[in-house]
This record gives structure tokens, C-alpha cells and sequence, in this order.
């Protein structure tokens, strides 16, 4: 797989480390039911066969944290943004 | 059919005229007592154990390809216990027993081979390290042996143990671990567990799972509705994809493993052998072949099919262990979709509908389980209360921090 960073373009996924699904958001300490949220939060993931917006760090290029669309069944890349992105931020 | 030496014979002077499919192929009926989904090692081995140790009589094994077309039949084929912690080590040391019966049991030749696995080690850290993990062993009944650097060189004389940047100083083996011919366990299985009357239904894919008031009820599949007293999903890789028609999230991501198997040779390696600096592990298999393979790609995949930074990865811990097999052709490489736990251990267990279980999660270290898997996760739907050996492979271990961490990497499952 190349994976193209907006930074410093198209680079083997070798530099990247992963770091799994992007959609998990750390829940709020205060809820009632944090307990039970940080677990789903660290733990659970939804895992889909096809479309999947994970994390990749270019670790050997420019540090830049990545969102990365990718079709887990076809090993396909749709987007790579930056996760700085106002976009990624939700 | 009995399969003996008396059997080959006759059939012999008969021309071979009397040999019958090892196991039926069977069409759906309306209702079972228990279901199981997947018919890959563990499934099998689950109808099997169901059918002759409970005496559950009206079982299913539903698979959506044929039977052995997932992780048992792409596996590198090793068997092993040499675990660490308390919550494994019985576990697997049970499925090491079972090997050891197997074809008996099943009156089927699984080719089942006690060559010894022989994990080496490169420095004083990892002697200590696996100095503990041999004396684990042994606390609990496993055969484990520390090697030093001249007895594995007279065990295999072609590592290079004076390799300058990864000095052999010795290793330690499990004499009892070794090989299965990987695709005869699942055919084993099938044949013990037809004769024993469960129905094997191939090209049979779940499509919906219904429960009511909090009680499973049936399977929708794509070969019509199936009316199931109780279910256990036995999916590998795809166990999140199937937890999901019951509304489950599972703590698992799939990820890709490759494996490889070269040019036919003559005997080269004795035994199973791991490389402790990096990933790398290889056996000969029976046929000539080195059956070899590392780590995982790392990264969420239903492909089968892997990615070249992790093959080069994998022949570089070769070269580096033998670099005599420098030359040596590569004849094919493969990839299966790996059940990767957030700590790097199984899941057997009951699951928040009543009458369904679960067995997933097994990373890519199912194949040599698939006996003690299939055992434990039969008792579990039998009795609905857990093997006293799987009983730390609850669901809920997560949420309560009770997590069984043999590598000590945290919640990553790439990095198990």
C-alpha cells in the first residue's frame, strides 16, 4: 500500500505506524456512566469489512498524524487527511 | 468406515471400489438443538465434542464456503504450549493432551508430528526471560528444556549462531510441541462428527441472527431459516462481522497475517524453530517445503491478502537466523484474516442474548487450540457455564481489567 501524505506525498505504508480506528472520541470523565463508556472507548470497535477511517503517523517523515479512508476488504485508500483538519475534528 | 491398515488392503484387492465420502454433506432441516456457525477447526471440533461428550444429538455446523477454506486450512500448522501466564497455559497444555489422542479419537491420520518447537535466544535479557517462561511451564506439568548455544547448534547445524549482530546463546525447547497436517484436522473433524450424526451444511451463510425476550430463536441464512435452541459462533476473522447481526460489538480487530511455504528440499530442519530478535518462525514440512511466516501486516484487513513490507520483513528474520537458505525459491504465499483481541487472548463465553455463545479472538495462535477450543466452547453450550480451563476467556474480562496479556502490549491488537 502507498499511502499519500499530504505533506510529503505518496510513501510506502512502511514509514507509517497505525493506530486503528479513527472514530472513537474519548468520553467525558464526569458522565455517570464513564466507567462503562472509557471501556467501550478503549476496547470496542466496530470493525467493518470495507470502508474504515483509521489513524496512520508518519513516523519516519514529517510526524504528521493522518486520517486515513480505506477499504479494508480491497486494501483501497479513498482520503488521507491531515488529523488536524477543522473536517476531522467533530 | 472404519479407516485401518486391514481397510487399505482390502480396498486394495478390490480395486478401490468401497471407499465412501468421508462425511456427509447435509442439507438443512427446519429445527436443531444447537447451531454452530463456522465450520472451520474450532466449529468442528465443537460439533464433535457436543455430539460425543454431551450427547446433544441434533447439531448443525453452517459454513458459508466449504468446510476448512478459512484459518485451518492456511495456518503454518504448529502445535505448542509453552505459555506463560495462569490463564493460558492449562488451556493449552489440555489441547496439547488432545493432540496427542486425536487420531485415535477420530479415527483419522492428522499426521500429527512431536518434532520439538525451539524458541532461540540472543542475549542474557531474553536467557532470563525465557528461563521464566520455562519454569511457567514446568510448574504446571509442560515439558520445557533450556538448550544451550552448543546443544541447538547439534539440534539444527544450520543456524548461524555466531551471526555478528544476533549471537545465538541458546534456546529453549518443548519436546512435545511440533507439527498437524493442518487440513486433515478439519477434514478429521468432519468425518468423526458426521458419523457421530451432525449435520455439516457447506455454502450456507448467516445472514441474520433472531432472538426474543433475550433468547436466540434461529438463524436466517442464505439456504432458508434455521429454528436453533442454542448458537455458538465459532467465525475467526469475521466473528465481528457475525456478533453484528446480534447487535454485539466485540473488543477484536481483523488484521491480515501472511504465511509462505517454499521449494520442496531435502530435510534441513528438524523442528520448529523461532527466531528470538525478530519474527520469524519455520518449519519442513513432511512434503520438503519450509512452511514459514512472522508478524502480522498490522493494519485492519479483510483481504487475505497481505502487503511486501511484512514479507520483507519475515525473510530478513530468516536470512538472519539461516542464511543458508538465501537461495532457497519461494512457492507461495497466502494471507488469512486474523481475530486480533485487545490483549492478545481468546474469548469463550456466553453473551448478553441467552443461547448464544461465543468463541472469536483467537490472533494468530487458533490452530494448535482447535482441540481444547472446541472441547471447552461444546461444555460451555452444554452445560452453559464455562470449562474450568476457559474460564479466564470471559467477554466481560475488559470491562473489568481482568485482561490476560501474554505479551504485556496494552489494548493494540496489532501489536499482540
Amino acid at each position: 500500500m502507498r499511502i499519500a501524505c499530504p505533506h510529503c506525498g505518496s510513501r510506502s505504508h512502511a514509514e507509517f505506524a497505525y493506530h486503528g480506528d479513527a472514530l472513537p472520541r474519548r468520553p467525558d470523565p464526569a458522565r455517570p456512566d464513564a466507567e462503562r463508556a472509557f471501556g467501550d472507548y478503549v476496547y470496542l470497535r466496530d470493525n467493518p469489512s470495507g470502508p474504515h477511517r483509521e489513524l496512520w503517523y508518519h513516523a519516519h517523515g514529517c510526524h504528521a498524524w493522518l486520517v486515513v479512508l480505506r477499504d479494508t476488504a480491497t486494501h483501497e485508500i479513498a482520503s488521507v487527511t491531515d488529523a488536524r483538519d477543522p473536517a476531522e475534528s467533530r | 468406515m472404519r479407516y485401518s491398515a486391514a481397510r487399505i488392503l482390502i480396498e486394495a484387492l478390490r480395486g478401490n471400489r468401497g471407499w465412501t465420502p468421508a462425511w456427509r454433506d447435509a442439507t438443512p432441516q427446519d429445527a436443531y438443538d444447537v447451531v454452530i456457525v463456522g465450520g472451520g477447526g474450532h466449529g468442528l471440533a465443537t460439533a464433535f465434542y457436543l455430539a460425543r461428550d454431551h450427547g446433544i444429538r441434533r447439531i448443525a455446523v453452517v459454513e458459508r464456503s466449504w468446510i476448512g477454506s478459512g484459518n485451518v486450512g492456511r495456518n503454518t500448522t504448529i502445535i505448542r504450549s509453552n505459555y506463560l501466564l495462569p490463564g493460558n497455559l492449562p488451556f493449552y497444555e489440555y489441547s496439547m493432551t488432545l493432540w496427542e489422542g486425536l487420531e485415535q479419537s477420530l479415527n483419522y491420520n492428522a499426521m500429527v508430528s512431536q518434532r520439538g518447537v525451539l524458541n532461540v535466544f540472543h542475549s542474557d535479557a531474553q536467557r532470563d526471560a525465557f528461563v521464566r517462561r520455562g519454569n511457567a511451564m514446568r510448574l504446571h506439568g509442560v515439558d520445557a528444556e533450556l538448550l544451550d548455544v552448543d546443544a541447538v547448534h547439534r539440534l539444527v547445524p544450520r543456524l548461524d549462531v555466531g551471526n555478528a549482530r544476533f549471537p545465538i546463546r541458546g534456546g529453549l525447547l518443548q519436546p512435545r510441541g511440533g507439527t498437524v497436517r493442518h487440513d486433515a484436522v478439519a477434514w478429521g473433524y468432519a468425518r468423526a462428527a458426521a458419523a457421530l450424526g451432525v449435520d455439516i451444511i457447506q455454502n450456507c451463510e448467516v445472514t441474520g441472527i433472531r432472538h426474543e425476550g433475550g433468547t436466540v430463536t434461529g438463524l436466517e441464512t442464505t439456504r432458508g431459516y434455521l429454528r436453533a435452541g442454542r448458537v455458538g459462533l465459532a467465525c475467526a476473522g469475521h466473528s465481528s462481522q457475525v456478533a453484528r447481526l446480534a447487535g454485539l460489538r466485540l473488543p477484536i480487530e481483523s488484521h491480515v497475517l501472511q504465511a509462505f511455504v517454499s521449494e520442496g528440499l531435502k530435510p534441513v530442519i528438524p523442528c520448529v524453530i523461532t527466531f528470538g530478535a525478530g519474527h520469524f518462525y519455520v518449519s519442513q514440512s513432511d512434503k520438503g517445503g519450509l512452511v514459514f511466516g512472522g508478524d502480522i501486516d498490522g493494519y485492519n484487513s479483510y483481504a487475505r491478502r497481505g502487503n511486501l513490507p511484512a514479507v520483507l520483513d519475515v525473510c530478513e528474520g530468516g536470512m538472519a537466523l539461516m542464511p543458508s537458505l538465501g537461495r532457497v525459491r519461494l512457492l507461495r504465499s497466502w494471507g488469512g484474516v486474523m481475530d486480533m483481541t485487545m490483549d492478545g487472548s481468546p474469548i469463550i463465553d456466553r453473551t448478553p442474548i441467552a443461547g448464544l455463545y461465543l468463541n472469536a479472538g483467537w490472533c494468530y495462535g487458533g490452530f494448535k487450540a482447535t482441540p481444547a477450543s472446541g472441547s471447552c466452547f461444546a461444555h460451555l453450550i452444554a452445560r452453559d457455564e464455562s470449562h474450568e480451563l476457559a474460564r479466564d476467556y470471559r467477554l466481560d474480562r475488559f470491562q473489568r481489567g481482568a485482561v490476560i496479556d501474554e505479551k504485556g502490549q496494552g489494548p493494540h491488537p496489532n501489536r499482540h
